[in-house]
């Protein structure tokens, strides 16, 4: 009975769950491949801060997509704005936590102007948004041109990129070789899901509503935490959480909360599902439009802080084809070109996916020319998977 | 017999899912005439036309259509092209950023193999101008062309390719009386240089100025063909025959408990399109009372849908002037948001353009148009969204397994009450409903009738927008007409009948 019932679930989200089993396929391919080497505590701390800047962005496209449209002037924009960051902190002498506000805030304008033409004028984004990858390209090349590469000195900016959280409970008689703060988190959100689990589920069963049969359900409860625990342990065997994963961690959340459960959020996907109806619900495309766009500057000025972080400098290609990337990525995480539908934790299994296959064909020794094609390959496959899942699933 | 015709369609039957329409239909045009084919909204008229040129292919119907003395077959527009048929639909099918020599003989390509002899195109698009007398450059971009011209371009191209046979679907709809003359001047030249031509059109006028023979259909079947040259024709006799359906008996009753309060007035309202500067509404006024179900009755391209969308917050962005009063207070609304906030709601013609999300389920499209009231601080309560859905399923009697089913796996009646549900969920004062039962079953018809009955007794206005007679006859206390852009009438329930209707429609 169970099986059945478990069988009918994960037809219902097969799509849902579609990227989840083909990340857990590429770790147990690339574990086999390279001794065990992937799956190390190592790797996957470096896999993660590596996906961190592809996954803010990813994040932003991925409402971009939604609402019909395209955004590639992100790449170059990230580059342009971690240029100006390490300007403000090495020519400007300006702190860090005034140059990270002001770095949004400068994505956030950008945005704003790229989706003026796309909400105001009707001009496709993709036209829009080339003409900013030309200027933000220009922008960073100018801006570096007298200095080349800038480097930042700055010990506190770079820990964004390469930084782990400070262990708070370090101890040398318990579990000395872990990361004891990284795990107390793992078991606080532990506890978080099932409480929030349980709290959802009794509201339901007050409304009358159906809910997953007992025996699935704790199924459920066991199967997440455990998976959220081995992430957490295998973290904690190497730094710790990295701050790059704090910070991508809550973005992901940020926007799964609006997208999931809000008014705005619905009004995103209101608009991508079909532009008309919304208008005549009473929904401003035009806002909407703003607001996504704006969102999407502001989360390029965010990747561009983790890379230069990262790389610890401003090179003068910075940020180079990042937009593709972060759209394979989308699209890997189940977005659909035809609007209205895509989900930002999707899109960063998306991101998650597609670094994973770099960082494991790399550790493979495997030329960076077949990695393109094994990339191309995997992210025609997604697609492809996608569609037929919705026909499968319309009929 | 088949001798002295051109064109002989025989017992042709068309069915769609769910609806048969064209029902055993005949019909044959003599060669060298004019034939007019008239009918309301849904007749069948372009169907027919449709089977005739293949765009429909031979298989999807029955029956059998001889042509130029021969069977034919049909599979595609070029197969009826070839043979000699061609037709001009109300929508142009020109290219608008090419030159007019370059849409003349477009697809049929004047040159040996794979280059194109310009000179000689243009050269012949001259010569073909000069038939349909259309001054005009052929070099001159269809764009900068206004519609008149563009549709005399459109015969220019189909005599360009040696046509026997000119079908044209409501040519006249988009003109303006001047370029309406000259087209049906121009139709009767033809005529004299042996082109057979069928029109398809709602203004009777001009059908009993140029029509030697008149076929009107009704629900899909032939009622009469009828021969102008011996008197048979006359605007009452076309009207008769068009409408001349009974009534059934498949509206509800109901007490009218009409307030003498005004919800919805409006009064010398005027529309333009921004862009072209094209006049839309003219001079409207109408006004709607508490309790009351309004009828706007008028045929499709009357400017019935661009009324009701021009009240509820413009989207089309028309240039407006006139009076807008709602419960008495004057609003210039510049939004749908701004119309749903003061009591009106919109539930709009097409559901599946423009009306529902169709990707997304039932309780997403019921409650969109007003997520506030499930909302606190902007985030949504998904437990009370569940509620609200099911309540409406219940009250509407919404067939759907579970109301997370997504709408585009409901049927049309089931979509359209989707379409109200959401658009109840707002609580409106007035609810303009815009061809509310287009496309669905008569079981589900009566039901929307039903909730329209308990909405008005319950204090709602209703304006409903309808192209179906019967309808507007059956659920009206009051009826307006509109026609070009007009109110051409107003009519008390008692004492309008479809042909008063139809004259005032047609005028």
């Amino acid at each position: 009975m169970t099986i059945k019932d478990l069988r009918t679930e994960l037809r219902k989200h097969i799509r849902d769950y579609g990227m989840f089993i083909a990340l857990f396929f590429i770790f147990v391919i690339f574990s086999i491949t390279t001794d065990g080497v992937f799956v190390s505590s190592r790797n996957i701390s470096n896999l993660l801060n590596q996906t961190g800047y592809i996954a803010v962005i990813a994040v932003g496209m991925t409402l971009i997509i939604v609402i019909r449209h395209i955004d590639l002037s992100v790449g170059f924009l990230s580059g342009f704005l971690g240029a100006v960051a390490a300007i403000a902190l090495v020519y400007w002498n300006l702190p860090v936590v005034v140059v990270i506000p002001l770095i949004l805030l400068l994505g956030v304008v950008a945005g704003l102007i790229t989706g003026y033409p796309v909400a105001n004028l009707g001009i496709p984004a993709f036209v829009a948004s080339l003409a900013g990858w030309l200027i933000y390209r220009g922008a960073l090349l100018l801006v570096t041109l007298n200095t080349g590469t800038i480097v930042i000195p700055n010990a506190a900016f770079n820990a964004i990129g390469n930084g782990f959280i400070p262990d708070l409970l370090a101890s040398d008689w318990l579990l000395p070789n872990s990361h004891k703060l990284t795990l107390l988190l793992g078991i606080l959100t532990i506890v978080w899901y099932v409480i929030s689990a349980l709290s959802s589920r009794r509201s339901k069963q007050e409304y009358n509503f159906e809910v997953l049969p007992t025996d699935l359900f704790i199924l459920q409860l066991v199967f997440v935490s455990a998976l959220i625990g081995v992430v957490t342990w295998v973290l904690a065997g190497y730094n710790g959480m990295s701050w790059t994963l704090v910070i991508v961690l809550l973005v992901v959340a940020v926007y799964s909360f609006v997208t999931n459960r809000t008014v705005l959020g619905r009004h995103i996907y209101a608009v991508g599902g079909n532009p008309e109806a919304a208008e005549l619900s009473g929904i401003s495309v035009r806002k909407i439009t703003f607001v996504v766009f704006g969102s999407m500057g502001m989360l390029s000025a965010l990747s561009g802080i983790l890379f230069a972080s990262r790389l610890q400098s401003a090179t003068t290609t910075a940020g180079t084809l990042l937009e593709l990337d972060a759209i394979a990525a989308a699209y890997i995480g189940g977005v659909s070109a035809a609007g209205g539908v895509g989900s930002v934790v999707g899109s960063l299994v998306g991101a998650i996916v597609y670094t994973s296959l770099t960082s494991g064909m790399n550790l493979m020794g495997i030329d960076i020319s077949s990695q393109y094609i094994v990339r191309g390959a995997v992210l025609a496959m997604a697609v492809i998977f996608d569609v037929t899942t919705r026909k499968i699933g319309s009929k | 017999m088949s001798d002295s015709h051109i064109l002989e369609m025989r017992q042709i039957t068309k069915t769609f899912p769910g609806v048969k329409a064209l029902d055993n239909v005949t019909f044959s045009v003599k060669p060298g005439e004019i034939h007019c084919l008239v009918g309301e909204n849904g007749a069948g008229k372009s169907t027919l036309m449709k089977v005739l040129s293949g765009v429909y292919p031979y298989g999807e119907y029955t029956g059998d259509i001889m042509f130029d003395s021969a069977l034919q077959q049909f599979r595609r527009i070029s197969d009826s092209e070839r043979a000699g048929i061609a037709i001009i639909y109300q929508e142009l099918a020109l290219v608008p950023e090419m030159t007019v020599y370059e849409n003349i003989f477009l697809g049929n390509e004047i040159g040996g193999g794979i280059l194109v002899d310009w000179n000689e195109t243009i050269k012949r698009a001259a010569a073909m101008l000069d038939k349909v007398g259309l001054d005009v450059n052929p070099e001159a971009k269809i764009r900068d062309l206004g519609v008149g011209k563009q549709q005399l371009v459109e015969i220019a191209k189909a005599l360009s390719r040696d046509v026997k046979l000119l079908i044209l679907d409501e040519p006249t709809a988009a003109l303006n009386e001047n370029d309406c003359d000259n087209l049906l001047e121009l139709i009767q030249d033809l005529k004299r240089h042996g082109v057979t031509s069928i029109m398809i059109s709602h203004k009777l006028k001009e059908v009993i100025r140029i029509a030697d023979t008149v076929t009107v259909l009704r629900d899909g079947q032939t009622i009469c063909t009828l021969d102008a040259h011996k008197g048979e024709v006359s605007e009452s006799v076309l009207i008769k025959h068009m409408v001349g359906r009974e009534i059934e008996n498949i509206y509800p009753g109901r007490e009218h408990q009409i307030a003498d309060e005004t919800v919805l007035e409006v009064s010398g309202w005027d529309a333009r399109e921004a862009q072209s500067g094209k006049q839309v509404l003219k001079d409207v006024a109408f006004n709607v009372r508490r309790g009351e179900i309004v009828g706007i009755a008028g045929l499709m391209g009357s400017g019935r849908t661009e009324l009701a969308r021009s009240i509820f917050g413009n989207p089309d962005r028309y240039e407006l002037s006139g009076e807008l009063r709602i419960n008495g207070e004057s609003y210039s609304l510049d939004h749908p948001g701004q119309a749903i906030s003061v009591g009106v709601a919109y539930v709009s013609e097409d559901r599946k353009r423009n009306g529902l999300i169709l990707i997304q389920d039932v309780k997403d499209n019921i409650v969109l148009a007003n997520l506030r009231a499930i909302a606190a601080r902007g985030v949504l309560d998904e437990n009370a969204e569940v509620k609200v859905a099911r309540e409406y399923r219940q009250a509407l009697n919404i067939k759907t397994p579970t109301v997370e089913q997504q709408v585009n796996k409901l049927s049309g009646g089931n979509q359209q009450k989707v379409s109200l549900a959401k658009w109840l969920f707002v609580e409106p004062n007035v609810l303009i409903l815009d061809e509310p039962t287009r496309g669905i079953d008569v079981g589900a018809k009566y039901e929307i009738y039903t909730i329209m009955n308990r909405l008005v007794s319950e204090g709602m206005s209703i304006l409903m927008i309808s192209s179906e007679l019967p309808e507007v006859l059956g659920m009206s206390d009051r009826v307006y007409v509109v026609a070009s852009g007009r109110i051409t009438g107003e009519l008390d329930i008692a004492d309008a009948t479809q042909e008063k209707i139809m004259e005032m429609a047609t005028n």
